[in-house]
């Protein structure tokens, strides 16, 4: 085959396949730094400008692509791959997309390389111009940031297309950019993207690397670079304080509670939380206005504090969900010490006023019936106002002093000696056994009500 | 030598009519445009470069890339904003509630001179034809789904439009340097596009253009 080409041919072409190669990482990770490209078109010829696009080299990706490369070049099964993926500030990460140039083995033998082949491969350097801003990963890097930063990956050798989608999801479309026929192959270039942007949960650091089964695994992040988030908060992931990224913060399954991350993983058939062209707010909106880092346990169990009362020397305790399932807990058996606190049981200090439920459900009380507290006045006899002073048994002012404190009512009488409430609870079965039997009697009885 | 002829259908707001066309026709171009051509003694010349611009669309959800050429950007803009017009015009006309119809042509030709008294003949090689739907929409959550779902169909047409370039069929020689101009337009400086020109056509709903239905309306005026 290669006979066929001249000696400058053949060099030339080879020239031009390494630096299509190079200017093409260069153009796939420029688009996905997240910010608008302008460059500039001149008239007079630089001499430099490879393909005559103004593309410009930037140092690190090239020095990537080059060290990816190792001297060779791009070739019958030998392909080169730039690899886009997304990685959130707590780590996790996704694949997105998978550039590949590559080479086929239909040969062109009759076409000019210093001129037809030169010639297309910049129109298919243009075509991966426009084409880079159509796919879903566009978009999201154009909004990288504080949540997630888009990172690349260039490799050699065999195309890898497991990332992009697992399980039965449609795993991904490809879009073939251009083809570009030449004596000794046919160069192609396409991309195969994700279409499934549900966030997968996190896959454990270990992993990350062995994933990869590719000749060179030098994945660069490449945000210190060129991302717009500041360097600081992409070196200590988990310690910026959980600010979550595009995916709501839902409480996961506890089982993420051994990662020690902030609850931010997904099930897989939850809604893509990542925009796929559409909803792109999805991902900035879902942001939390709390700094701390919430941990699963936190967010499952609820806690609140007791309202402190006025005039309580003691500050309200916690208590949780799990002691409040009695209906009346509080005024349950003194097991527990909130009592002592709880302005309901224990109310404030005012001298005048004594609450009836003061005496009976305090442990000193119980027992005792309405009026302890009167036993610290002066019985002074009371004459009210407007009643006459009759000879009648029951005047206004005993009837006022005796139903002033009511007795209290048996039932809500606690002794420890009496029943505790589980026992009235378990006594309850035998009791409508007995309503049940009587049933004709209480029908009798609504009857003459009527 | 036949004509290549590609067509291309969208369905657009009324305001979303500009950035749409502009989308694609710069796609297009970026194309079918080279540096300026140096020509130098023995018949060899030197290209210059062509840089790029990313530029967003206000009234879609989509990105484009076209030539980095302000003299290019300003005469496109000016056809794609007389087509714009024509449309509202129509729709304004017709009355609220219509959808209108027009098309927008791209074509790219060679300039074959002849004798006198004969003028020059102009020989298409490829024409875009840009079929263009506007709607009319309710409310602004129909104008937010079409935002995304105009975005998602731009981008299915940059791909068409890849697709069309990269079958590499005709395309004009290399001119010398006495017939660069009629197979280049050499008037800007910065880029040098192929020889183009743009032209539309509106229709009603009907799908009659509107000079059918002005000589419609002139004959029924003088038939009274």
């Amino acid at each position: 085959m290669d006979s066929d080409l001249s000696p400058q041919d053949k060099k030339d072409l080879d020239k031009f396949i390494k630096f299509f190669a190079l200017k093409t990482v260069q153009v796939i990770v420029q688009a996905r730094l997240g910010e608008k490209i302008c460059t500039r078109s001149s008239s007079s010829p630089t001499g430099s400008d490879w393909f005559n696009l103004a593309i410009k080299d930037i140092p690190e990706v090239t020095h990537e692509a080059k060290k990816a490369l190792a001297g060779q070049l791009p070739g019958i099964g030998r392909s080169m791959c730039v690899e886009i993926s997304l990685k959130t500030s707590e780590g996790d990460s996704m694949e997105l997309e998978t550039w590949c140039l590559e080479m086929n083995e239909k040969c062109d033998k009759d076409i000019k390389v210093s001129y037809t082949v030169y010639n297309r491969l910049s129109l298919l350097l243009k075509s991966l111009l426009a084409i880079t801003r159509v796919t879903p990963a566009y978009k999201l890097s154009r909004k990288q940031g504080h949540d997630y930063v888009i990172l690349y990956r260039i490799y050699f050798g065999e195309v890898q297309l497991t990332g992009l989608g697992e399980g039965n999801h449609a795993r991904f479309q490809t879009v073939r950019v251009g083809v570009v026929g030449t004596p000794v192959g046919t160069i192609t270039l396409s991309c195969a993207y994700r279409t499934n942007l549900a966030f997968m949960s996190t896959r454990a650091p270990a992993e990350e690397e062995g994933g990869y089964t590719g000749v060179e695994d030098s994945q660069e992040v490449c945000t210190t670079s060129f991302s717009t988030s500041p360097p600081s908060q992409m070196g200590i992931p988990g310690k910026e304080g959980g600010v979550p990224q595009q995916v709501p913060v839902q409480p996961c399954h506890a089982a993420q509670a051994e990662h020690a991350r902030a609850s931010s993983c997904l099930p897989n058939d939850h809604v893509p939380a990542v925009p796929s062209g559409s909803g792109e707010d999805a991902e900035a909106s879902s942001r939390s206005t709390d700094g701390k880092s919430v941990s699963p346990r936190d967010v499952m169990e609820t806690t609140f504090t007791r309202k402190v009362g006025a005039f309580v020397n003691k500050p309200g305790t916690q208590v949780t969900t799990a002691s409040l399932d009695l209906p009346f807990a509080a005024f349950a058996p003194r097991a527990y010490d909130i009592e002592e606190n709880d302005p309901m049981v224990q109310p404030p200090e005012s001298p005048a006023t004594s609450s009836p439920l003061q005496g009976s459900l305090h442990s000193q009380g119980s027992g005792e019936s309405g009026v302890p507290a009167q036993d610290d006045f002066v019985m002074v006899d009371f004459k009210p106002a407007f009643s006459k002073d009759d000879l009648l048994p029951m005047d206004l002012g005993t009837f006022y002093r005796e139903f002033q404190n009511p007795p209290q009512l048996a039932s809500l009488t606690i002794d420890v000696s009496s029943q505790s409430m589980a026992e009235d609870l378990d006594s309850l079965p035998e009791k409508l056994a007995v309503y049940e039997k009587n049933i004709d009697e209480f029908d009798a009885f609504v009857d003459t009500l009527q | 030598m036949n004509c290549r002829s590609e067509v291309l259908e969208v369905s657009v707001e009324g305001r979303q009519v500009d950035e749409a066309m502009l989308a694609l026709v710069h796609t297009i171009l970026l194309h079918r445009s080279t540096g300026k051509f140096h020509y130098k003694k023995e018949g060899t010349y030197s290209i210059g470069t062509v840089g790029t611009q990313d530029i967003d669309c206000d009234f879609i959800d989509f990105s484009f890339v076209r030539v980095s050429s302000d003299e290019l950007d300003r005469v496109i803009r000016k056809a794609v904003g007389e087509f714009k017009d024509l449309c509202c015009a129509l729709q304004d006309a017709m009355g609220n509630g219509t959808d209108g119809m027009g098309q927008i042509s791209l074509e790219f030709y060679q300039k074959k001179k002849s004798r006198w008294p004969f003028s020059d003949e102009c020989i298409p090689w490829e024409v875009w034809s840009i079929k263009v739907n506007v709607v009319n929409l309710a409310n602004e959550q129909e104008r937010q789904i079409c935002r995304e779902k105009v975005g998602e169909k731009l981008g299915e047409k940059v791909i068409n439009i890849v697709e069309v370039i990269n079958r590499h069929e005709y395309l004009p020689k290399m001119p010398t340097q006495s017939e660069v101009d009629n197979v280049f337009d050499t008037s800007l400086k910065d880029v040098q596009p192929y020889l183009y020109k743009i032209t539309f056509q509106i229709t009603d709903t009907l799908g009659t253009s509107v000079s059918t239905t002005m000589r419609r309306l002139i004959k029924d005026t003088l038939a009274l």
